[in-house]
C-alpha cells in the first residue's frame, strides 16, 4: 500500500461552511487524521442543503458532503453545553492542528481561544478563518462567502460592455482561497518540526482573495488610476478570443489566438475560406480593429459542428480551443478527467453512491486517497473511546447531558 | 519573524501559469530563483504597464505575481545551459515548470532524469490538462481552462454567450494548488527524505472551484445554468446581484435562521422611506423558503420593493448602514479605488509598499495573504531581468568573470 503524506498528523477541526472543511479535508485526503466537531444545534451546510438522495431531506442524505467532508472523523459534541468544554479541551490536547471558523468572542466563551489555549498547549497550530480576519473595526463580524465577490469588485471586471456586470453564481472566495491556508499550515508545521512551537494563523478570506481577484488590477490603479472595463470573453492582446455557438442547445466553443502562428493554424483548420485572406483579418492590429465581424465569420463556421468536433479539429493543428464544458460533460463525456479519474465513486449509507470531487494536485510517492463522507455523529463512540478514553459510564452522562450526540437512525 | 522556508531553495521555470505559485513559496519566506530566458520572461510582455511605458520591467502583472523571488536568466536549450541548471538542481530543494508535457524530457531535463542528480527534490508540474492523458498535450489559455473546467458555462446571461471572469483565475487556481501540493510533498519529506512530483492540472483546478452543481448533476441529472444577477440552486430562483444608484450590489433575501438578519434592511427601509411597503409584513422568524413556491415568490412583490429601495442608494452608503445594521447578505461591490481605500484592510495595516529604486516611485501591493504569529509570510520586490546572476553564477557557482562574461554574450544567460 501507498504511504500518505501527512500520516500522523492530528487535525482538530471546529469549523463550517466550507473554506475550513476544504481545508481540513485536503489535509484528510492527504492522509492527516481529523476529526471534525459537529452538532444538531448548529447544523452545516454541508447536511442541510440540496440535493438530496431521494429527495429526502435528511442530514445523512445530503450530497454536498461529499465535495467537502471525506476521509475525516465526524464528532457530535453541542459545544453551547457547559459540560463540553472539557471535550473540547481534551481534543485540543489531542491535535496538532486546530482549524475553526468561530467569532473570536464565542472563542473565548468557551476557554479556547487562542491566548487561553496557548498557555497550555504553546505547541499547537491554530488556524482562524474568517472573511475579514480577527482585527480591525470588522474584525469577528460574520460575512458570507458569496458576496466577498462585491468586495473584490468581481463584477465589474466580468461581463459584456453593453451591460451592467455579473457574478460567478457561487462563493467564489470560499473555493479559491483554502489552498493558500493549506500553505501556510504547512509552513508552520515545518516550523514545529523544527522548533517545537506553535503558532496562529489569522486567515481574512478577502486578504488572502485580493491576490485572485481584482490581483494585478489594484496596481494599475494605484499607480495608473486606471479602473478595469469589462470586455466580455475579449483580451487586449489576443485576437479572436471568445466563446462561439456550436450546433446543439446551449453549446458553445472558447477560441483564443496569441500569435501569427496560432491565426495560420486557426485558417487552416476551418479549411482556408475566403474571407480569412482578407487584408483586414492579416494581423492582430487589423483583427483587433475589424474583431465583431471576425467573431460572425468564425461563430459562422463553429456552429455548423459540435464544440467537441470544433476542439479536436483546432487542437489538432494547434489552436488553443476548447469546449463550454457543462456538468454533464465534466461527468460523463470528458476522457481526460476519465483518465485521471477526478470523479471518485464512494458510497455511504443514506446516500448511496455518489461522484466525490478529487484534487487537481497529483503527488506520485504519496498520491492522496478519498475516504468515504461519515454520517452525522458517525464516530462520536470512537472518539471517545480510543481517543480520549472514556469509560461507558462518562460517555453516557455526557450523552443524557446533551453534550455528546450520536447519529440518526436511518431513514 | 523568523522565516520557516528560507533554507530551502526553489527554482521557478515558470510561466504565466505558474507565477503565483513561486510568489506563494517566496511570500512564506522560501528563497526563490525565478530563471527566465535571456531577455526575459515572455509574461513579461502581459499589461497593464507603470505609466502605460511598455517596458518589460514596467509589466504591472510580472510584478504583481513575482514577489519575494530573486531573478536569473538562463538558456536551458543550451548545453552550458543544462550544465548549469544541473549544478543549480544539486543546490535546490523544489522545482517549479509550467512547460507543455514532454519539453523538458526533450531537452533531457526530465524529472525523471533530474531526480538522479537529486533524489529529495520536490517538482512541481503545472500544466493545461495533466501530465498524461488524452488531452495532455492540447494547448489553453484562461478562456480555454475557465470553459474546459466548468466555470465558465454557468457564468453570464442567459440570452448570451457563457463570459468569463474577467481578471484571469484559472492559473492562479492552478498556481495556489501547486504551492499546496509542494509543501504536502515538503513535510513527507522531512519525515522519510523522499523527493516526488507534484502534478497540478489547470483545468481539473477549475472543476475543482465548482461545488454544488456537480452534485444537481449526479444526484438530480440537472443541469445548472448561468442566470445573469439571478441564482436558482434550491427551486426557487432568486436576486442575487442588484443595481444601486453607483453600482452593483450583492443581496439575497434569505429563509431559514438567517432570514431574521433580512430584518435590518427593513428597519433601514423603514427609517429612510417611512414605511418598506409589503416587506413589512413578513414575519422573518418564521420565514421558509422551501415552502414557498415559485409563483408566490414572484408575485410577493419583495424583490420589486427591495430593488427600487436600494437603486435609489449609492454603494458607500449600503456598505455603511449594512455593517451597522448587521445585514450580512448585503454587501455593494468595490472598485479598485474602494477597495484601496477600505477601513478594515488600512486598520489591519494590510497594504505593503515597496521601493523600486529603478522605477522611481514604490508600488503598493496586496499585502500578506495570511497573518502569521511567528513565521514570515511577506510581501518581497520582484526581481529585474537577470538581477541577480552575478549574486548566483560568480558568487555562489563561483564562475569567474571572464567565464560569466563568455556566457552573456553567447546568449546563454
Amino acid at each position: 500500500m501507498m504511504k500518505t503524506a501527512l500520516e500522523g498528523v492530528k487535525v482538530l477541526d471546529l469549523s463550517w461552511s466550507l473554506t475550513g472543511l476544504l481545508i481540513s479535508k485536503y489535509l484528510a485526503d492527504h492522509g492527516a487524521e481529523v476529526v471534525w466537531i459537529e452538532s444538531r444545534a448548529h447544523p452545516d451546510v454541508t447536511r442541510t442543503n440540496p440535493p438530496y438522495r431521494d429527495g429526502k431531506a435528511h442530514p445523512d442524505h445530503c450530497a454536498f458532503a461529499s465535495t467537502a467532508l471525506t476521509s475525516r472523523f465526524s464528532f457530535g459534541l453541542n459545544m453551547t453545553k457547559p459540560g463540553a468544554r472539557e471535550t473540547s479541551e481534551r481534543l485540543i490536547q489531542w491535535a496538532d492542528i486546530f482549524v475553526q471558523s468561530l467569532r473570536s468572542g464565542v472563542l473565548k466563551e468557551w476557554g479556547i481561544a487562542y491566548e487561553q489555549i496557548s498557555q497550555w498547549k504553546p505547541e499547537l497550530i491554530m488556524l482562524s478563518i474568517s472573511i475579514y480576519g480577527q482585527t480591525g473595526p470588522r474584525g469577528g463580524v460574520a460575512g458570507w462567502g458569496y458576496h466577498t465577490q462585491g468586495f473584490q469588485g468581481l463584477p465589474y471586471f466580468t461581463g459584456d460592455r453593453d451591460l451592467p456586470g455579473v457574478s460567478v453564481p457561487l462563493a467564489f472566495s470560499d473555493v479559491s482561497t483554502p489552498w493558500l491556508a493549506v500553505s501556510a499550515l504547512m509552513a508552520a508545521l515545518d516550523y514545529r518540526r523544527k522548533t517545537g512551537k506553535g503558532q496562529h494563523i489569522d486567515f481574512s478570506q478577502i486578504e488572502a482573495g485580493l491576490h485572485f481577484i481584482p490581483g494585478h488590477h489594484l496596481l494599475d490603479f494605484s499607480l495608473n488610476e486606471r479602473e478595469y472595463e469589462r470586455k466580455g470573453n475579449h483580451c487586449d492582446y489576443a485576437c479572436p478570443h471568445a466563446v462561439y455557438p456550436c450546433r446543439g442547445d446551449d453549446r458553445w466553443c472558447a477560441i483564443t489566438i496569441f500569435s501569427d502562428q496560432e491565426w495560420e493554424a486557426l485558417c487552416h483548420g476551418m479549411g482556408d475560406p475566403n474571407w480569412t485572406k482578407e487584408e483586414k483579418f492579416s494581423t492582430l492590429r487589423e483583427r483587433k480593429a475589424h474583431e465583431e465581424e471576425l467573431d460572425s465569420h468564425i461563430g459562422e463556421w463553429t456552429r455548423k459542428f459540435p464544440p467537441e468536433e470544433v476542439m479536436h479539429l483546432l487542437q489538432a493543428s494547434g489552436v488553443p480551443c476548447g469546449v463550454v464544458q457543462n456538468c454533464a460533460d465534466l461527468m460523463d463525456n470528458d476522457p481526460q478527467l476519465g483518465y485521471r479519474q477526478y470523479w471518485r465513486k464512494l458510497s455511504r449509507p443514506g446516500l448511496g453512491e455518489c461522484a466525490h470531487p478529487a484534487w487537481p494536485v497529483r503527488l506520485s510517492q504519496t498520491p492522496y486517497k478519498l475516504r468515504p463522507t461519515p454520517r452525522f455523529g458517525e464516530h462520536t463512540e470512537y472518539i471517545c473511546k480510543e481517543y480520549l478514553n472514556m469509560s461507558e459510564q462518562e460517555i453516557n452522562s455526557l450523552k443524557e447531558e446533551g453534550v455528546l450526540e450520536f447519529g440518526y437512525e436511518p431513514s | 519573524m523568523e522565516s520557516s522556508l528560507s533554507e530551502y531553495r526553489v527554482l521557478d521555470l515558470t510561466d504565466e501559469k505558474g507565477y503565483f505559485c513561486g510568489k506563494i513559496l517566496g511570500d512564506l519566506g522560501a528563497d526563490v530563483i525565478k530563471i527566465e530566458r535571456p531577455g526575459g520572461d515572455l509574461g513579461r510582455r502581459i499589461g497593464p504597464f507603470y505609466k502605460n511605458e511598455c517596458h518589460p520591467e514596467k509589466n504591472l502583472f510580472w510584478l504583481t505575481y513575482n514577489t519575494s523571488k530573486r531573478g536569473i536568466t538562463l538558456n536551458i536549450e543550451t548545453a552550458d545551459g543544462k550544465a548549469i541548471f544541473s549544478e543549480l538542481l544539486r543546490r535546490s530543494d523544489f522545482v517549479i515548470e509550467s512547460f507543455p508535457p514532454g519539453y523538458l524530457s526533450r531537452l533531457g531535463l526530465s524529472y525523471e532524469e533530474m531526480r538522479r542528480i537529486n533524489s529529495r527534490l520536490i517538482w512541481v508540474s503545472i500544466s493545461p490538462f495533466g501530465q498524461e492523458g488524452p488531452y495532455s498535450s492540447f494547448k489553453t489559455s484562461d478562456l480555454v481552462s475557465m470553459a474546459m473546467g466548468g466555470l465558465l458555462y454557468i457564468t453570464g446571461y442567459p440570452e448570451r454567450p457563457p463570459v468569463r471572469i474577467g481578471v484571469p483565475q484559472s492559473y492562479l487556481l492552478a498556481a495556489s494548488h501547486g504551492a499546496a501540493g509542494a509543501l504536502i510533498a515538503h513535510y513527507y519529506r522531512g519525515k522519510s527524505g523522499v523527493g516526488q512530483q507534484v502534478d497540478v492540472s489547470i483545468q481539473e483546478a477549475v472543476t475543482r472551484a465548482l461545488f454544488l452543481e456537480p452534485l444537481f448533476w449526479d444526484i438530480e441529472k440537472f443541469v445548472i445554468r448561468r442566470d445573469g444577477h439571478y441564482i436558482k440552486r434550491y427551486k426557487l430562483r432568486q436576486r442575487e446581484l442588484w443595481e444601486c444608484k453607483d453600482g452593483l450590489v450583492f443581496f439575497r433575501i434569505f429563509g431559514g435562521p438567517t432570514a431574521r438578519r433580512n430584518k435590518g434592511l427593513v428597519e433601514w427601509m423603514k427609517e429612510e422611506e417611512g414605511n418598506a411597503g409589503v416587506l413589512e409584513s413578513v414575519n422573518w422568524d418564521s420565514l421558509n423558503l422551501s415552502g414557498v413556491s415559485q409563483e408566490e415568490y414572484d408575485n410577493s412583490g419583495w424583490e420589486e420593493e427591495i430593488g427600487k429601495f436600494l437603486k435609489k442608494q449609492t454603494g458607500e452608503k449600503i456598505k455603511i448602514e449594512a455593517m451597522k445594521r448587521n445585514i450580512i447578505a448585503l454587501f455593494p461591490c468595490h472598485t479598485c479605488q474602494e477597495i484601496l481605500k477600505d477601513e478594515q484592510l488600512a486598520q489591519r495595516n494590510y497594504w505593503v509598499d515597496i521601493e523600486y529604486p529603478y522605477l522611481g516611485a514604490a508600488i503598493r501591493y496586496p499585502g500578506a495573504f495570511c497573518k502569521m504569529d511567528l513565521t514570515l509570510c511577506r510581501i518581497g520586490p520582484a526581481p529585474k531581468i537577470g538581477e541577480h546572476n552575478r549574486e548566483i553564477y560568480i558568487q555562489e557557482l563561483g564562475m569567474s568573470d571572464t567565464e560569466y562574461n563568455t556566457l552573456v554574450q553567447g546568449g546563454i544567460v
